[in-house]
């Protein structure tokens, strides 16, 4: 469990990043702070592995105020997968998904055999392996850095728009890929992203952020899409203007789905789920 | 052609000589900037003086700082104590702004990862800064190891034995044998240690030669 307590975060020159932010996200639970840039997202999500410290307030794992633990042990306990991957371009493939195993003083030999396995598990060839990060597709640079947060087995996710930096379909790909993972894994994940149709797939709970950190609506999916908070939620999630608003039209005795820009969407089909 | 054949054991000698003069510097001046320039760049002022510094180091002539060094540090003028120590600071001017640069070039993100996975500050400027920074620092390096080589040569006029001896002695005797093959050897020794460098650094960074086939 994580529990944001209060925290805000003031820089020495006197920007406010994050005024009063308080927020629980239960074990196993999938989270995302979704917001655009100056929303404070990020930096909240850095608070948790103490790559910033907050000004004011606490921040929690299982009631452990994270302000007491050595920095370097909370973060090779925590998963960080970055935009960009992140890799270590000197190091290869399987390198760095041990680099957390090899700094924990684990054995090459056995770091290895744990990141060949990884790499399988994120759906790459363990061939891959000997490579070097920039021999990589820019979408099997982001499963290796998913591979590597994975290497240390840790309870906690921390992801910062981890697929913000590939193209559409493979960013789809990512996101199926992260799905089916977390169905078997069961980590408590907290993802950060400004792509609000990224954050309903992903999240079970997602919270809405407005600048400055201020929560502008929390809940699941379902929940947001049906009951917009505010004019800024609906403007944010796109139902305010009808963008996820869909209608049907007979074309040539079939049922067309148009979008709100009157874009044909599909085909409705009475009953059928193939 | 006869001349040389008839001396190659002082040719031996010279160069010898001249490469037990060059390869202190370069390595302390190589290992010195790295700290230097790491503080450096932790300091935005000192980055500015260094470099502008360094610039007006590498403006002192030779010959005069290597007269005046054995006054300051009381050596004597034949000593090759102030060969090393000018050639160190001549190697200093240049590596310092070049180590600067080196590092400041390595990705932000890249180091922010590296933290983000639980490195301590100190093996990330060693296991993670610095090796990203090789290919440059080893630029930088290949620039100094020529021009070291270069410098040892001007020790050849106060009396300090090295392959600048044979210009001089060749030149006051007339012997263009003698003056060729100071020349020649010298090119050949700065060529030399240019070629290691470039493969010791190839072999300590084999990443770094990587073709990327995928986007970055």
């Amino acid at each position: 469990m994580i529990r944001f307590d209060h925290v805000g975060k003031t820089y020495p020159g006197g920007t406010t990043a994050v005024e009063d932010f308080s927020l629980t996200i239960d074990s196993h639970a999938s989270v995302v702070l979704v917001g655009t840039s100056g929303s404070g997202k990020t930096t909240l999500m850095r608070m948790v592995n103490r790559m910033v410290d907050p000004t004011s307030g606490r921040v929690l794992i299982d009631d452990e105020d994270v302000a007491g633990v050595d920095p370097v042990k909370l973060r090779r306990s925590i998963g960080y997968v970055m935009q960009a991957s992140g890799l270590l371009p000197h190091r290869t493939v399987a390198e760095n998904v041990a680099t957390v195993p090899l700094l924990e003083g684990v054995s090459r030999r056995r770091s290895r055999s744990r990141a060949l396995a990884l790499l399988e598990m994120v759906g790459l060839d363990h061939r891959l392996g000997d490579r070097y990060p920039s021999q990589l597709s820019g979408g099997q640079q982001q499963r290796v850095g998913v591979a590597r947060a994975l290497a240390s087995d840790p309870n906690i996710l921390l992801m910062d728009e981890p697929f913000g930096a590939v193209d559409p379909i493979v960013r789809a790909e990512l996101q199926k890929e992260l799905l089916r993972l977390q169905s078997e894994l069961g980590k408590t994940i907290l993802f950060v992203t400004h792509d609000i149709d990224e954050a309903f797939l992903i999240g079970e709970q997602v919270v809405i952020l407005r600048p400055g950190g201020e929560i502008a609506q929390q809940g699941t999916p379902a929940e947001i899409l049906a009951d917009p908070a505010d004019d800024f939620v609906e403007s944010f999630v796109g139902s305010g203007v009808g963008k996820r608003a869909l209608h049907v039209d007979e074309v040539s005795g079939q049922q067309v789905v148009l979008d709100a820009g009157d874009r044909p969407v599909g085909v409705l089909r009475e009953g059928s789920r193939s | 052609m006869s001349w040389v054949l008839a001396n190659l054991p002082l040719l031996a000698e010279r160069l010898l000589a001249h490469l037990g003069q060059s390869i202190p510097p370069i390595v302390l001046a190589f290992v010195l900037a790295i700290p230097i320039a790491k503080l450096a760049n932790a300091r935005g002022w000192l980055r500015g003086g260094l470099t502008a510094g360094a610039g007006l180091l590498y403006a002192v002539p030779s010959l005069p700082l290597f007269i005046v060094l054995p006054i300051i540090l009381g050596t004597g003028i034949r000593s090759t104590v102030n060969i090393i120590v000018a050639l160190t600071i001549y190697g200093l001017a240049l590596m310092v702004p070049s180590a600067s640069e080196a590092l400041r070039a390595v990705s932000r993100d890249t180091l922010q990862s590296a933290t983000a996975q639980g490195y301590a500050p100190l093996a990330r400027f060693l296991r993670v800064e610095l090796p990203l920074a090789g290919p440059a620092l080893v630029a930088g390096l290949r620039v100094v190891a020529v021009s070291t080589v270069s410098l040892v040569t001007v020790g050849g006029v106060l009396g300090v034995p090295s392959l600048g001896m044979l210009f001089i002695d060749g030149f006051q005797r007339s012997i263009t044998a003698e003056i060729l093959a100071g020349i020649v050897l010298t090119a050949a020794l700065a060529i030399a240690l240019d070629l290691l460098i470039m493969l010791g650094g190839r072999l300590a960074l084999p990443w770094s030669r990587v073709r990327g086939e995928g986007v970055r």
